[in-house]
């Protein structure tokens, strides 16, 4: 196959336009479920040290949609409850819900309905686990539990694999994005297969979320030059030495990424091409 | 026998959610908290009518930080 970074440009779909001042414009915006945001970076609220570094690293990202997590209610002081809402509510970012820790479909279907009713948001970031030390997803599971969502009217984005089919027959499903991984969750091993991340970029008409395996900012904007639509980052952000600072990059990337995706990188030579024309050389020869 | 969240609950057959609620401190309109009873989700509407049955497992639920 090409190279997944320099696909021909009639095959990649950008709406990427960089402004006179070198930013994105205002109108490139992501669109999922009909919900438009103009940030393209999602955030975990996972392995943060304190809520008052989410709310800064949140500030600092620019993202409009975070994940959280449903477990049971601790009623000790010491877990005030409603404080990360409140925390997220102040950020004013959307909630997407997700079902980790899930490993069949009914548990995931079922944290999706409490979720809905604990958050009164419909949307669900949709994970099944298979297996416990990769945390890779479970193909059958997932499929069917995101059936049945979409079926009751959910806005499903699956947690998926890097593989082109299942993350077509999720789309097909009716599931409004789909996010596969680049490697497993909290890897930092970054995108491991890029090829079959362009190729989902390919196989499927919903936008495309890179989600899990991001370690650093590079990372981030790779994912934006394969074609992906967002990146969505917890560990690398959340347990980045300084957090802030990484959601400072990690916004950057995104966006660079975004605009050398849309502006269509050079082709990989083996050989040099000169820059400079040899036309007007002078000879110096005695 | 009431399981409330895994453990032994003071609590009988015939109380209602908001009564469990009540026992965990949190008001009947407690929002960000999903319950479910014998793995169904008890919606928030429900929550002062539905009456818990012989040994229900109740889980209370709320947000809490995650990717």
């Amino acid at each position: 196959m090409a190279d997944p970074l320099s696909l021909p440009m009639d095959r990649v779909t950008s709406d990427a336009v960089p402004a006179p001042n070198g930013a994105v414009q205002a109108q490139d915006v992501l669109t999922i479920a009909g919900k438009s945001m103009h940030s393209r970076l999602l955030l975990g609220t996972g392995g943060f040290p304190s809520l008052e570094l989410l709310a800064e690293a949140i500030a600092a990202s620019g993202c409009e949609l975070v994940t959280v997590a449903l477990r049971r209610i601790d009623p000790s002081p010491t877990h005030p409850r409603g404080s990360l809402l409140d925390v997220l509510a102040t950020a004013g970012v959307q909630l997407l819900p997700n079902t980790a820790g899930c490993h069949t479909a009914r548990d995931a279907v079922l944290t999706a309905r409490l979720a809905r009713e604990a958050f009164a948001t419909d949307w669900v970031k949709l994970e099944v686990i298979g297996d416990e030390d990769t945390l890779l997803p479970d193909a059958p599971e997932l499929l069917r539990a995101a059936e049945e969502l979409v079926d009751e009217g959910f806005v499903v984005l699956p947690y998926t694999t890097d593989d082109p089919v299942l993350a077509r027959r999720l789309a097909d499903i009716g599931c409004a994005a789909v996010m596969p991984l680049g490697s497993p969750i909290g890897s930092g091993m970054g995108i491991r297969n890029q090829y079959n991340i362009a190729l989902i970029r390919e196989a499927v008409d919903v936008p495309v979320v890179l989600d899990a395996g991001i370690g650093t900012a590079s990372d981030a904007a790779l994912a934006m030059e394969l074609g992906c639509d967002a990146v969505m980052a917890a560990s690398a952000i959340a347990r980045a030495q300084d957090p802030v600072a990484m959601a400072s990059a990690m916004r950057a990337a995104v966006e660079a990424g975004r605009l050398a995706h849309g502006a269509g990188r050079i082709p990989r030579r083996l050989y040099a091409t000169a820059s400079t024309p040899a036309q007007g050389l002078p000879d110096f020869s005695g | 026998m009431i399981m409330l969240n895994g453990q032994r609950a003071d609590l009988h057959a015939g109380e209602t959610v908001v009564a469990v609620l009540a026992h965990l401190g949190l008001d009947g309109d407690a929002r960000g908290v999903a319950v479910a009873v014998d793995g169904e989700v008890v919606p928030r509407d429900a929550w002062a009518s539905f009456a818990l049955g012989e040994d229900a497992r109740v889980e209370v639920l709320t947000a809490m930080q995650g990717g």
